[in-house]
């Protein structure tokens, strides 16, 4: 009876996603139904929780901790935006071009870096712009005449090395996502185009671009959140969640901090709220934007 | 010398100096692993090869065994075998379920897998540390391995890929007899191959390189994995450069040459999950 049951097609299917089902409801609706909840409260971890309403909401807007650790969070975004997409968009196309050698080597050493993990990569990067005359970035700099600079003591200079590692690991991944778009490009748009006598800038801005608008949309709202969600990064380049003045600390960092290292549960999830809100108002209005929802079959 | 030939000549050349921006840290890793761990405080990761100063010092002491590295590193290699193998099976079955099937509740599934996927992992962080406290699964690989079984990234992929297997397979499989079940098991499933390479190498490689959550998880260092054991290398005293910087270096070589033999998967499988236009 039961065999009979499970084994007919109407019930199937159920049992053929039952697995995310389970994993959906216990691994994101539960924490993310419980952290709501928990934002609310004043809660550590072996004592009894007291139910504060919103007054961790209203000590997150006046904490300047947190706001320092939201602007470091999106300033590190639209960093990252402003070269993780240009530049792999322009790699793509000048790589894709009939004229080039070396393609296949190309694409895999500038895909490389993304295969280390961010232990590896940060550790490395801790080193090279380490504040020594002799390390790597310092040496380099002291050819043209420029003392050695402490990088990881400023923040300007804090954010150069953080977004240089960004830029090492994820050029190479981005530049394969707007390769790939590119195949999706019929040759005839761009032979109809140098009929017409388009120039090469022509042929980008006019074919290329929009055509690889969808691409684009995708690489735009995974580094929306991959930017706003980074942590380790920073942890290992400032080798801990402390960075002097908090010139490194992010908002997971922040959450990491009062939930993990102080035991403030209620106030971090709070912040992970806050997150939340933030990562889906900014994806959701830019997928908007550009039109993702009315294309939806 | 015609234009044709300028324009690969300054392609070529133009590419080659990134490629060269972007091996540097490699080459930095590997001439400082032949260094000891003391020139590295003292002077910084740098590209001086100075054959006065380097020598095996340090693989020798990293396969002397007196560490932990290699059980980190086996750690490691077992729960990534464990976590492909299992995320692989089980969200190649939802996406199944996906794609197979028209039944109630569909669109709503598959848009919270969807929403999973825009959703910072790092804000369940707390729920989950408490969860698996209260459960009991602290310092386990349970706890690390089942929260991303059901990976959406993957099932999403999958479902792409099955969308342009023929129903008729399906449709065949009933004809003669086959149960629902049979169907996956027998005809889809040697279907999916290609795909399940492509997925392999790239969970396979996420989880190799996984570090916060296994971070907050595991707290006996007999478990820690490779990322976690490194991490804790990471002192101001210099004896654990030696380890760091030869342990660094040899953690990127087992995916170096995985990647190298299967170059192909792991560009497909992390241009797999574009939006096709």
């Amino acid at each position: 009876m039961i065999k009979k049951f499970l084994y007919s097609q109407k019930v199937a299917p159920y049992v053929f996603v039952l697995p995310f089902i389970l994993v959906f409801l216990f691994f994101w609706v539960y924490p993310l139904g419980s952290s709501f909840g928990m934002s609310f409260q004043k809660i550590q971890l072996g004592q009894e929780a007291s139910w504060v309403g919103f007054s961790n909401y209203e000590k997150l807007m006046g904490d300047g901790v947190f706001l320092k650790a939201v602007t470091n969070s999106a300033v590190y975004m639209v960093l990252t935006l402003a070269v993780l997409i240009p530049f792999p968009m322009l790699f793509a196309v000048l790589i894709n071009n009939k004229f080039m050698w070396g393609r296949d080597f190309f694409k895999s050493s500038f895909f490389f870096p993304a295969l280390t993990s961010v232990v590896v990569a940060g550790t490395i990067f801790r080193l090279m712009f380490g504040e020594m005359e002799g390390s790597l970035i310092n040496s380099v700099l002291a050819w043209f005449g420029i003392g050695p600079v402490k990088f990881l003591k400023g923040q300007v200079t804090g954010f150069v090395a953080l977004v240089s590692l960004a830029t090492w690991r994820w050029t190479g991944v981005n530049m394969l996502y707007f390769l790939a778009g590119l195949k999706n490009i019929p040759d005839e748009y761009y032979e109809a185009a140098s009929i017409d006598g388009a120039s090469s800038l022509q042929k980008f801005t006019r074919i290329t671009m929009p055509l690889l608008k969808p691409t684009t949309i995708y690489v735009l709202t995974i580094s929306i959140y991959a930017g706003l969600a980074m942590f380790i990064e920073s942890m290992m380049l400032w080798n801990g969640n402390n960075s002097p003045k908090n010139i490194g600390l992010t908002i997971v960092g922040y959450l990491y901090r009062q939930g993990i290292e102080k035991n403030n549960l209620g106030y971090a999830a709070a912040v992970g709220i806050v997150l939340l809100a933030i990562t889906m108002v900014i994806n959701l209005t830019q997928l908007a934007f550009s039109g993702m929802f009315k294309k939806e079959e | 010398m015609s234009r044709d030939t300028s324009v690969k000549i300054i392609l070529f050349v133009f590419f080659a100096i990134l490629c060269a921006l972007i091996l540097i840290p490699f080459y930095a890793v590997t001439i400082a692993s032949f260094k000891p761990g003391e020139d590295l405080i003292r002077y910084g990761l740098n590209l001086s090869f100075d054959l006065s100063v380097m020598n095996f010092d340090n693989f020798v002491y990293l396969f002397s065994g007196n560490h932990a590295y290699f059980t980190w590193f086996f750690n490691s290699l077992l729960l990534t075998i464990v976590q492909v193998v299992l995320t692989l099976l089980v969200s190649a079955t939802v996406a199944y379920g996906f794609s197979a099937y028209e039944f109630k509740g569909k669109n709503f599934l598959f848009i919270c897998v969807l929403l999973i996927m825009m959703v910072p992992f790092e804000i369940l962080l707390l729920p989950l540390y408490t969860l698996t406290h209260n459960i009991g699964l602290m310092n386990s690989y349970s706890a690390i391995v089942l929260p991303g079984i059901a990976s959406a990234a993957t099932i999403f992929f999958f479902r792409q890929y099955l969308r342009g297997v023929p129903k008729e397979i399906i449709a065949a499989g009933r004809v003669d007899g086959a149960t629902e079940y049979g169907i996956y098991v027998r005809l889809i499933l040697p279907v999916m191959k290609p795909s399940f390479a492509a997925m392999a190498i790239l969970n396979g490689m996420n989880s190799w390189n996984n570090f916060l959550w296994p971070f907050m998880v595991l707290s006996d260092a007999g478990k820690y994995t490779l990322p976690i054991g490194l991490k804790t290398l990471l002192t101001p005293y210099g004896n654990n450069y030696d380890l760091l910087i030869v342990g660094s270096f040899f953690s990127i070589l087992p995916i170096f040459i995985l990647f190298v033999a299967f170059q192909k998967y792991f560009i497909d499988g992390m241009t797999a999950g574009a939006v096709k236009g």
